[in-house]
């Protein structure tokens, strides 16, 4: 029976179906059990699963994750929710130098199912550290998968799927989007949790967007369609492996891509996806692959995160420029 | 038995029979004047202050909170993004800040706005980082007071650093490095006060411990009292009321005259209670008890020593009533200065980068510039 869910609330349904399916399902983080952490995803879930499964940590982030190897080794998977997502690099050397490698390292005889939650992205008026999208840095490091979700039936799946599967996932949650509503069919089936996937059809130029900017991929496409311009979105939904063929397929029809994500462009995600999208689309582009995201700079106080943040304007402005090439 | 005694046989063991119960009896406490207000010796920590001072630090008290509480009132009708209050804490940190001599160097978190005060900086300067107008307007070269730091525990190490280049420099200052109690179990913590004791750099570690990180109880962080930790490093840890702003000026004092004299870090754990919330995005009624936070008004800061003052005659009713008045101009000098604080312009995300600006950066700021423009005539 389909239900109409906040993302945050989907979030919270596929955590607890996750570690009703599973007895070694433990989550571990700052604030999650009797606060239900900061943004209460974990909200209840101390209270029906216990203490030893639902674990308020000590303030160390080296220390969740690090421990997290220790019990996954043990045959636990542990899901570690980072509170934001400028305060995952005191656990960046054990996600870089151990979970990422142990499975290679072990000949695939220790596996590592551990899930590394992390709210991401601005546009909350935060202060400094709670607005960053450090995505790139994790699909960078081979051995680690790097999933985002945008919509509520993806995170209430996404996050089951992460959690069963037997590589480490850093699962990105848009966390300025936790409050918006789907549809949700917890009887239904998902799609693959490494999958992109069009999210609207269109014809003149194929937009890629992930987590929070998959909305604003979509308003933007709005605002183009009454203009007349038809653009094509596409839900990234995997950064690492990426999945690209559906934008290859696309890009041949459009000849035009945007990339558009909140990170600074040096070095993000659409860096990546322009050279292989160039690679692979090379004698169908009409226009270079163009990229929409942060600027260059540190992520500024947040009275100027309007200004730093892409929007569907910033979008529209790329959508031009592809076309007028 | 005082109120504090009194709360160490409440604390519930959360693992039982895992460690020492967590609060032993308080005799190491250092107390100079009770929850009453009443002047009590140490046979470690006397004080010197003459009564001009002793209103001086009520004054600061009094005014912190002032300032506090409209910052409270400033992020309700949606002025601050954020504001994370110090309510409780004014004393540990008037203290903490008034110990302090020109020339040392303090590395606050983000709670540190009574430090701020008494390092001269104005608060105007704390509430444009709240406001989400800049990273903290104040010259941390100029107030010796770095800007604030978010990130828990980095600044512990920054601090150790600085005192060794104070130390290489010879100079005859010390340096004060905040923490919270939440803080001690960061791995950066750890390595902070191993550097500091290793090359005894003069940095004393002040933890308010007003016993939560958000929503977790100082239980969740240690099994043994705070102040004990400092003896594994290999240097002196005390606890100390940190709602009595006597006992916290002398112990501080005492400790950064140590590391002057060059005998090496102290740490401090201040021993307090946020009467607050985390920060105004947080709800504490969903972690803790009421009656909790009535227990600690009855330990109150700033009534104690307001009760001292008038008990020894060293202020009168006139006093008291020209300090509020003086804490209603500044809530208004902040409230106006709040909301007549200019918006930056976009274009200052781009500055400061580097040094130098980058042909790169350059053109990503033109660029910005030439979009803004687009819209100039638009509706
Ligand atoms: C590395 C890091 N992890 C998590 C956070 C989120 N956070 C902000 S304040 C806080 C609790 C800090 O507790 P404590 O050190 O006791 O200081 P207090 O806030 O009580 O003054 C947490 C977990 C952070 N700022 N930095
Ligand atoms: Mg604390």
């Amino acid at each position: 029976m389909t239900e109409t869910l906040t993302i945050g609330k989907a979030l919270n349904l596929g955590l607890r179906k996750a570690m009703e399916d599973d007895g070694k399902v433990v989550l571990m983080g700052e604030d999650i059990g009797k606060l239900g952490g900061v943004f209460r995803i974990t909200d209840g879930l101390q209270k029906d699963f216990g203490e030893a499964r639902v674990v308020d940590t000590p303030l160390a982030e080296a220390g969740i994750l690090g421990t997290a190897v220790g019990l996954a080794m043990r045959g636990y998977r542990p899901v570690c929710e980072i509170q934001f997502d400028g305060f995952v690099y005191p656990a960046y050397n054990q996600i870089v130098t151990q979970v990422a490698k142990i499975h290679a390292r072990s000949r695939g005889r220790m596996p590592m199912p551990i899930v590394i939650r992390i709210p991401f992205g601005g546009g909350i008026g935060a202060v400094e550290h709670h607005s960053e999208s450090p995505e790139a840095y994790f699909a960078h490091t081979a051995g680690l998968k790097v999933v985002a979700v945008s919509t509520p039936a993806d995170a209430y799946w996404g996050i089951q799927q992460a959690i069963a599967s037997p590589d480490p996932v850093v699962f990105f949650e848009p966390k300025r989007r936790y409050w918006e509503k789907g549809e949700v069919d917890p009887d239904g089936s998902p799609d693959p949790l490494f999958g992109s996937r069009v999210v609207r059809g269109g014809d003149d130029v194929t937009v890629l967007a992930y987590g929070p900017m998959v909305k604003t991929a979509l308003q933007a496409a709005d605002a183009a369609a009454e203009e007349g311009r038809s653009l094509e979105v596409v839900d990234l939904r995997t950064l690492s492996p990426l999945d690209l063929d559906p934008v290859y397929e696309s890009v041949r029809r459009t000849g035009r891509c945007v990339v558009v994500h909140e990170a600074p462009v040096t070095l993000g995600l659409g860096a990546e996806i322009a050279a292989r999208v160039t690679e692979n689309c090379f004698h169908s582009l009409e226009a270079p692959v163009l990229r929409v995201g942060g600027y260059d700079t540190p992520y500024p106080p947040s009275k100027l995160e309007e200004d730093y943040l892409p929007d569907l304007d910033r979008v529209l402005d790329a959508v031009d420029r592809a076309m007028g090439f | 038995m005082t109120a504090l005694q009194q709360k160490t046989t409440e604390v519930v063991d959360p693992v039982p029979g895992a460690g020492a119960p967590h609060l032993p009896g308080q005799p190491d406490l250092v107390q100079l004047l009770t929850p009453e207000g009443e002047r009590v010796e140490h046979p470690d920590y006397g004080i010197d202050v003459s009564d001009e001072e002793l209103r001086g630090l009520y004054r600061d008290l009094a005014l912190v909170r002032r300032w506090d509480v409209e910052a409270t009132a400033l992020q309700r009708q949606g002025e601050l993004g954020i504001w994370a209050s110090l309510l409780g804490q004014e004393a540990a940190q008037v203290g903490a800040g008034r110990a302090l001599a020109d020339g040392d160097m303090a590395f606050p978190t983000y709670r540190e706005h009574g430090v701020a005060w008494t390092r001269g900086v104005d608060p105007l300067h704390v509430m444009s980082l709240f406001r989400g107008v800049d990273q903290g307007g104040w010259d941390p070269v100029a107030h010796d007071f770095n800007l604030y730091t978010v990130v828990i525990g980095a600044q512990t190490l920054h601090a150790t650093g600085y005192a060794m280049g104070v130390q290489r420099d010879g100079a005859e200052s010390a340096v004060l490095a905040f923490l919270g109690d939440g803080a001690t179990s960061q791995g950066e913590v750890n390595e902070a006060m191993i550097w500091a004791s290793s090359f005894a750099a003069p940095v004393v570690f002040f933890c308010q411990n007003n016993q939560y990180a958000i929503s977790a109880p100082i239980e969740r962080q240690s099994r043994v009292p705070l102040y004990q930790r400092a003896a594994g490093f290999g240097f002196p840890g005390v606890r100390v009321d940190g709602n009595d702003v006597l006992a916290v000026l002398s112990v501080t004092r005492a400790a950064l005259a140590a590391a002057r004299e060059g005998s090496g870090p102290t740490f401090i754990e201040a021993f307090t209670y946020r009467m607050g919330a985390h920060t105004t995005s947080d709800d504490p009624t969903r972690y803790r008890l009421a009656s909790e936070l009535e227990e600690w008004k009855l330990r109150d800061p700033i009534a104690r020593l307001k009760a001292h003052l008038s008990r020894a005659g060293i202020a009168d009713a006139d006093f008291f009533t020209g300090v509020d008045a003086e804490g209603d101009e500044l809530a208004a000098r902040i409230r106006k200065g709040t909301l007549e604080m200019p918006d930056p312009a976009g274009t200052e995300m781009f500055d400061h980068v580097y040094a130098e600006q980058t042909p790169e950066l350059a053109r990503q700021r033109e660029e910005f510039v030439a979009y803004h423009a687009s819209f100039e005539g638009e509706q």
